[in-house]
């Protein structure tokens, strides 16, 4: 009976110790995210992981080394050759929202790597835009991101464009 | 006084003022920027022409409505250059490389000597330890020398102001943002972080970086690190400079190099001759009032009869 009873435990230990590591790891990563960084003009951006992970399958592609797979960009390997996961995988872990505040510039003045790393908005459309225009995916503004009513009004545009532009052909081509 | 020392005491003092002169005026084209100066590094590789950047500069500095909305992409289809109502504009240039147009941003590149600075009779403008070029519309007179001086062609004028017309242009946000420490709006808003801001010396450094790391993506030049003495205001390009509108046959020199000669012998000339002048002619005449008097009378008295 009590062999029994360790093989039953020594078995169920041997597959939680296989199933846990892939089970949390497929639970840590998201299908969807809600990129919502430029709120203030624009609407979240439902940004479809699951479906760029079938597309892309190269998780270096966006994530460089910090999911543990291989980098092919040789400005990295020389550093990266051999770097695993890291424990921040999301581009807002190293991308700063505010690149250029005076804590950022004094941060970076300081190390003597990444001195000219990317904000987390100019990291995302590089990445994006750069990606979609070689793959055709799409790449003008509100493609991805809805205009809303301060957007419009930041670029006085829509409800907010001066409505004798057209008429009295003041541009160009008109 | 002895004639001979009169002549070396002249003489003395002359070079003295000339020396003088010289350290000050002729020293004006070394400066290379304040060293906590701020500039930005414009990357037009990475610009898509999204124009938002126009946008941010429009709310932030409280301009007037544009005629077109900031998404309009048929103003591309002239040559703009920065006006009152747009201190930054962003231009498309068809290259015959082919890899696509390229756009370019233009506005106050915010020289380390400003040529504007320097033509401006009533001192409107200040070079700030920042980087930014500022200035007073308060005291512009509206005499337009900064636009005939500025080798970009930037400040505008408001020729719509029958009153109170004055000169306008991008003062790098400094009186919102730039004083704070805070990036300038165009800045912040754009997307593809075609603008970097930072320390100048840092920028240039990076710059550098970029070029070496991309050989391939990069023309081998930071335009603005020498130009006209340097400016705040730094670019790089994947194509040739003259292909984008930059002015490429621009010297290394600040514009003021071409008139501090003219301009350091002004003084020496306004301060130095009449005093040297006066001094040769008081001593020329020294004697001059006896001697001609009695040569007056000799001569008199010989021509009698």
């Amino acid at each position: 009976m009590y062999a029994v009873r360790n093989w039953l435990i020594g078995g169920v230990f041997m597959l939680a110790l296989i199933a846990s590591p892939a089970d949390s790891r497929a639970k840590d990563i998201p299908d969807s995210i809600d990129l919502g960084s430029l709120a203030n003009l624009y609407g979240k951006v439902k940004f479809n992981h699951a479906k760029h992970i079938m597309l892309v399958k190269d998780c270096a592609e966006c994530h460089h080394h910090t999911t543990g797979t291989l980098v092919q960009d040789a400005d990295c390997v020389r550093c990266h050759k051999n770097s695993g996961a890291t424990a921040v995988v999301a581009c807002k872990g190293c991308h700063e929202a505010q690149p250029f505040s005076a804590a950022a510039l004094r941060e970076k003045s300081k190390t003597a790597y990444h001195t000219d790393r990317l904000g987390l908005k100019g990291a995302y459309h590089q990445s994006c835009t750069g990606c979609h225009r070689r793959m055709g995916g799409p790449t003008g503004c509100q493609d991805c991101h809805a205009r809303n009513k301060r957007g419009d009004a930041f670029y006085s545009a829509g409800a907010y464009a001066q409505p004798q532009a057209h008429e009295e052909g003041k541009l160009p081509g008109n | 006084m002895k004639r001979r020392d009169f002549l070396k005491g002249c003489i003395a003092c002359g070079a003295a003022a000339t020396l003088g002169v010289s350290e000050k005026a002729w020293g004006i084209g070394s400066f290379e920027g304040y060293p906590d100066g701020m500039g930005v590094l414009v990357d037009l590789t990475r610009c898509v022409g999204c124009r938002s950047c126009e946008a941010a500069c429009n709310k932030e500095q409280q301009l007037p409505a544009p005629d077109a909305p900031f998404d309009d992409k048929r103003v591309f289809e002239e040559k703009r250059r920065p006006t009152e109502k747009a201190y930054t504009v962003v231009n498309r240039y068809d290259t015959k490389t082919g890899g696509g147009p390229v756009y370019r941003k233009i506005q106050c590149n915010h020289c380390n000597e400003p040529a504007c600075l320097s033509s401006c009779f009533v001192n409107a403008y200040t070079k700030t330890k920042e980087g930014a070029v500022i200035y007073n519309s308060k005291v512009c007179v509206g005499c337009r020398n900064c636009m005939i001086a500025c080798p970009f062609n930037v400040p505008a004028y408001s020729y719509s102001s029958a009153l109170n017309p004055v000169v306008k242009k991008c003062i790098f946000c400094y009186d919102t943002r730039l004083k704070y420490g805070k990036p300038p709006a165009c800045v912040e808003v754009c997307p593809q972080e075609v603008l970097t801001f930072g320390h100048r010396n840092d920028l240039l450094k990076i710059g550098r970086d970029r070029i070496k790391e991309k050989p391939d993506r990069y023309v081998d030049h930071i335009f603005g690190e020498k130009e006209v003495g340097g400016t705040s205001w730094l670019y790089l390009a994947g194509v040739n400079f003259d292909q984008v509108g930059f002015d490429t046959t621009m010297s290394n020199e600040p514009i003021l190099s071409n008139v501090k000669d003219f301009l350091g012998i002004v003084p020496m000339v306004l301060t130095i001759w009449p005093a040297l002048f006066t001094g040769f002619h008081l001593l020329a005449t020294k004697n001059k009032n006896h001697t001609n008097h009695e040569d007056g009378h000799s001569e008199q008295e010989d021509h009698k009869p």
